[in-house]
C-alpha cells in the first residue's frame, strides 16, 4: 500500500509575523521557512504506518516555488521514500491544491492520503475536506489516533471534537487530516539527511497536470491583531477603585 | 476544534519553558547626575587607606604558597572562634563572621531612605525580604531587613553616600540569579535592588550601540534589539530574570562567547557609583578610546565590590538571518575535542556555539524536565555536542554545516546526529543544554563548580570526581567546550559536609595544578572568596586589595565577597 502525504512550506511557527505596510499580506522575504507543523505530524504518522508493515511506500508532495524542494528534503530526511514537487510561483488556494492533489492521486494511486488539518499560515482548514469531496473518498479529520486494519481495508480514526473524541471507521482509500496530539514527529538524523540527498523528487507543473488555476477568492486586506495593552501596577486601593470607576468603567 | 489561529495555539502548546538559570546578579541605575568629586578629596582617603591596607595583609600569609592557599590558614585560625551565625552550605560559608566595622540599621536610617527614595521604594515586607535574602539555589541566605529600590543614578549615589558615612554595608542586587552567593546579603547588609532602573536610553542603528540602565532584564533587551534587527553579544539560561547590570558586574559569559567574546570586549562604557557616592560617568559609545587607564574594566567582573554599575553601553552585533542547530552524539571525550578542532576550521566564521554535555547530564534533563526527550532514543551515547552556526546566507550556511557534519560522520568523530529542521526543533535542542541547571535543582542539592581548564584535560576532572565520590553523588559535566569552560556539578539528595569535604579543596587544587581558573564565568562571590589564591598570585590579590581600599575604603560594598575575608573584613 502506498501513502501520499501533503507537506506545505510555511513561515516557521516561531517567527514573529510582520504584516506588509500595504496590508496585502505578510512579509516573507528573509524570513525563516519550515514545514507546517501539522504536515510534520501527518508525515510522521505515514512513516509509522509504513514501519509497522502496513504500507510499503510514503510519497511526500509539496506545491509552490522552487524552495519547496527544501521542505521536501526535510520530509525525505525524516524518512519519506520519494517526493513530488508541483512548481507554482503564484498563490495556491485550497481548491486549487485539492484539484492538483486529485490529479496526483490518479497518477500515484495511493490508498491513503494524509494531510495536516490546516496550515499555520492561512489557517484555511479546507484542503483535506475538499480533496475527499473531489475524490469521493471518506474522510477522518482532526485525527488524534489512527489504526489501520490491512485485512478489512479500513482505518479507524479518533477525531478530536468539541465534546470529546469521536471514533469513525473509514473504508480505504480514505483521506485523514491530523491534529496536534496524534504523534510527536521525529528529528532528521544525519544518516537520513545523507540518504535523503539521493532520493528522487519528481517535478510537475499545474499545466502538465491539466489543472487550471483560477483564483476563487480574493484577499481584501491583512491586518495585525490589536496590540495587547500593557498592565499597570497601581500603588493603592484608592487608585485601583478610581481606575475601575473612571477608566475601566466597570464599577 | 477548529482552531481559528493555529499558529498561536501551536506556539502555546509547544512553547519551551526556560527562563531562570544561571549566572549573574548586580545592579544598574538610571538618570542624571554626573558630578565628579575632586580628585584631591579622593587622594587623602587613598593615602590613609594604603597605610591601613599594609596592616590588613597578614604577614603569616607569606608562608602559604600559591597552591596551598589561605584556606588551611583560615581554618586553623577562625574555626575555633565558633560561628553560630553562619548561613551557607557552600565553601567557607561556615567561617564568615559579621564584621564589627559595620553599623546596625536603625529607624533613623530607614526614615532617611524613605525621604530620599519615597516610601514605596523602601521595602521591609517579609516576603520580599525572604526572596531577596535567598539565592536562586537556596544555598545562601542572608538576614537583611531592608531593600532599597532606587529609580535613578542620583538616588543610588545618595544611598551609597549615606551608607558610607554611616558604615552600613550594602549588597547590590539585580536579578539575583548568581550561583556563587554574590548577589545576596551574608548578614544584614542593605540590599540595593536596581530593578526599577530598567529604561533603554538610546540605540544607534548604524553602529549597533545600545545604552541602557542596569536594571534592564536581559531578555527584554534581547526582544527590543530583535525588533531593531540586532542581538545581544551574550545569551544565558537566566536571561528571563538576570539584569544587564549584573551581567556586566559579574562579567557573565554564556552561550555566545565563543563567537562574540567576553563583555570586556563588548561593553563600551559604564556609569558607576562609587562607595562614597561619586558618580563615574564612563558611559562612552566609542569603540576606540585610548586615553589613560581604561577604568570601566574595573567594574566588569568585580561583582559590585568596587562600585554599583548604573548604566551600560554595549556594542551589539546585527542579527543574522540564518541560524542552524545540530545536536551530535560522540562516543568519547576525545571525539568531542577533535570535533571542536574540525568545527573551528570547517565552520570558521559561522560557528556561534559549541556546547557539550555528558550522558549523565542528558539523563537528568530528560528525567526532570517536562517535555524534554533524548533525540536519539535508539542507542546510548556517552557525550553530546550542540553546535550552532549563525550566518547571513541560509543555503550556503546549511551546505557548509551539512558538509562538516557528514565529514565528521565519515571520520567517525560523530556516531549519530540530528539537525534542527525548524526553529522549534532548534529550541528543543538548546533546551537540553540550557535546561541542565534547572534539572539539577529539581534533582536535589547541587554543588556547582565553574572552571576554566585546558580543553585537553577538562573532562578528566569529572571522571576523577566520579571515582572519588562513588555512589554517594551523581557527578555531571557539561559546559562551553569552545571556551574551555567546564561546569562540574555534583548532585546529591541534600547538602552534606562530608561530601563537600571530599569535593573541596580537591577540585580547586586539581584545577590549580592545570593552571586553570576556579571561576570561569560565575564569579567569586562568597563561595570562592577565600579560594581566590588558587587562581591568582599573592601579588595580584594584593593589588586587588589596594584597589578595593582605594575605591571603597570602608568596605561597605558587597562585603565578605570576591576577596579573602581575612583581608577585607
Amino acid at each position: 500500500m502506498k501513502i501520499m502525504v501533503a507537506v506545505k512550506r510555511v513561515i516557521d511557527y516561531a517567527v514573529k509575523i510582520r504584516v506588509k505596510p500595504d496590508k496585502t499580506g505578510v512579509v516573507t522575504q528573509n524570513v525563516k521557512m519550515s514545514m507546517n507543523p501539522f504536515c510534520e505530524i501527518a508525515l510522521e504518522e505515514a512513516l509509522r504506518i509504513r514501519e509497522s508493515g502496513l504500507a510499503s511506500e510514503v510519497v511526500a508532495v509539496s506545491m509552490g516555488p522552487s524552495q519547496c524542494i527544501d521542505t521536501l528534503r526535510t520530509g525525505l530526511a525524516m524518512g519519506a521514500d520519494r517526493g513530488i514537487h508541483v512548481e507554482a510561483n503564484y498563490s495556491l488556494y485550497p481548491l486549487s491544491v485539492a484539484k492538483i492533489l486529485k490529479k496526483l492521486v490518479e497518477i500515484e494511486k495511493p490508498r491513503l492520503l494524509i494531510l495536516g488539518k490546516q496550515a499555520i499560515d492561512d489557517d484555511c482548514n479546507q484542503t483535506g475536506q475538499m480533496i475527499a469531496g473531489l475524490l469521493n473518498w471518506p474522510q477522518g479529520t482532526f485525527a488524534s489516533k489512527v489504526v489501520l486494519d490491512k485485512e478489512k481495508q479500513v482505518a479507524t480514526v479518533d477525531r478530536e471534537v468539541d465534546d470529546g473524541i469521536e471514533t469513525v471507521c473509514l473504508n480505504l482509500p480514505a483521506v485523514i487530516t491530523t491534529d496536534l496530539r496524534l504523534n510527536q514527529p521525529r528529528y532528521a538524523t544525519l544518516p537520513n539527511i545523507m540518504k535523503a540527498k539521493s532520493k528522487p523528487i519528481k517535478k510537475f507543473t499545474p499545466e502538465e497536470l491539466n489543472v487550471e488555476i483560477k483564483s476563487d477568492l480574493e484577499i481584501v486586506e491583512v491586518t495585525e491583531p490589536p496590540k495587547r495593552k500593557s498592565g499597570v501596577i497601581v500603588s493603592s486601593v484608592d487608585e485601583l477603585i478610581d481606575k475601575l470607576k473612571h477608566e475601566a468603567n466597570v464599577i | 476544534m477548529l482552531n481559528r489561529n493555529s499558529r498561536n495555539i501551536f506556539r502555546f502548546l509547544t512553547r519551551p519553558f526556560f527562563h531562570h538559570q544561571r549566572n549573574s546578579f548586580l545592579l544598574p541605575s538610571s538618570t542624571p547626575s554626573s558630578q565628579f568629586t575632586s580628585v584631591t578629596g579622593f587622594d587623602e582617603k587613598y593615602c590613609t587607606q594604603l597605610h591601613l591596607q599594609r596592616n590588613i595583609i597578614p604577614t603569616e600569609l607569606k608562608v602559604f604558597s600559591f597552591f596551598n592557599p589561605l584556606r588551611n590558614f583560615l581554618k586553623t585560625r577562625q574555626l575555633g572562634v565558633g560561628i553560630p551565625h553562619h548561613k551557607c552550605y557552600g565553601s567557607m560559608g561556615g567561617v564568615v563572621q559579621r564584621s564589627p566595622r559595620f553599623s546596625e540599621l536603625n529607624d533613623d536610617d530607614v526614615k532617611h531612605f524613605q525621604e530620599v527614595l519615597g516610601e514605596k521604594n523602601v521595602i521591609q515586607d517579609e516576603d520580599k525580604l525572604t526572596a531577596a535574602n535567598t539565592d536562586w539555589m537556596h544555598k545562601y541566605k542572608g538576614s537583611s531587613r531592608l531593600i532599597l529600590q532606587p529609580c535613578n543614578t542620583d538616588q543610588v549615589s545618595q544611598i551609597l553616600k549615606y551608607c558610607n558615612s554611616r558604615g552600613l554595608a550594602v549588597v547590590p542586587q539585580g536579578g539575583n540569579t548568581g550561583l556563587v552567593g554574590g548577589s545576596v546579603p551574608v548578614f544584614d547588609e542593605v540590599i540595593v535592588n536596581l530593578s526599577s532602573m530598567n529604561n533603554i536610553i538610546s540605540f544607534d542603528k548604524v553602529s549597533g550601540i545600545l545604552v541602557c540602565e542596569a536594571g534592564c532584564i536581559l531578555e527584554n533587551i534581547m526582544s527590543f534589539l530583535d525588533n531593531e534587527g540586532f542581538i545581544m553579544p551574550l545569551d544565558l539560561g537566566a536571561k528571563g530574570s538576570c539584569q544587564i547590570g549584573g551581567n556586566v558586574s559579574t562579567n557573565a559569559g554564556g552561550l555566545r562567547l565563543v563567537r562574540y567574546g567576553s563583555l570586556h570586549g563588548s561593553v563600551l562604557g559604564v556609569e558607576a557609583v562609587l562607595a562614597n557616592g561619586t558618580v563615574l560617568d564612563m558611559l562612552k559609545t566609542l569603540r576606540k578610546d585610548n586615553t589613560g587607564y581604561d577604568l570601566k574594566h574595573l567594574f566588569i567582573g568585580s561583582e559590585g565590590s568596587l562600585g554599583i554599575v548604573t548604566k551600560v553601553s554595549i556594542l551589539t552585533p546585527p542579527k543574522l538571518a540564518s541560524v542552524n542547530v545540530a545536536l551530535l552524539a560522540c562516543k568519547d571525550y576525545s571525539c568531542c575535542q577533535k570535533l571542536l578542532q574540525e568545527a573551528k576550521r570547517k565552520l570558521g566564521e559561522i560557528l556561534s556555539a559549541f556546547e557539550f554535555l555528558d550522558s549523565q547530564s542528558m539523563d537528568l534533563v530528560t528525567k526532570h524536565l517536562e517535555g524534554a526527550r533524548n533525540p536519539f532514543p535508539t542507542s546510548l551515547h556517552n557525550f553530546y555536542v550542540l553546535i550552532e552556526t549563525t550566518g547571513s546566507d541560509e543555503s550556503s550556511d546549511k551546505q557548509k554545516l551539512e558538509a562538516f557534519l557528514l565529514g565528521s560522520m565519515e571520520n567517525e568523530l560523530v556516531s549519530d546526529g540530528v539537525l534542527a529542521q525548524d526553529i522549534n526543533q532548534a529550541t528543543t535542542f538548546w533546551r537540553l543544554r540550557e535546561g541542565i541547571p534547572e534539572a539539577l535543582i529539581r534533582a536535589g542539592a547541587v554543588y556547582k563548580y565553574d572552571l576554566s581548564i585546558p580543553v585537553e584535560n577538562l573532562y578528566n576532572l569529572v571522571e576523577e570526581m566520579r571515582s572519588r565520590l562513588g555512589d554517594a553523588a551523581n557527578v555531571v559535566g557539561y559546559g562551553h567546550l569552545g571556551d574551555g569552560n567546564l561546569h562540574l556539578n555534583v548532585s546529591v539528595p541534600q547538602y552534606d559536609d562530608k561530601i563537600l569535604s571530599q569535593i573541596e579543596p580537591f577540585v580547586y587544587e586539581w584545577t590549580s595544578k592545570q593552571r586553570g581558573s576556579i571561576s570561569a564565568e560565575h564569579g567569586v562571590g562568597l563561595m570562592k572568596a577565600n579560594e581566590i589564591f588558587y587562581s591568582q598570585s599573592r601579588e595580584t590579590v594584593q593589588l586587588m586589595t589596594s584597589i578595593k581600599n582605594l575605591m571603597d575604603p570602608n568596605h561597605i560594598l558587597n562585603p565578605y565577597k570576591v576577596l579573602p575575608h581575612s583581608i577585607t573584613s
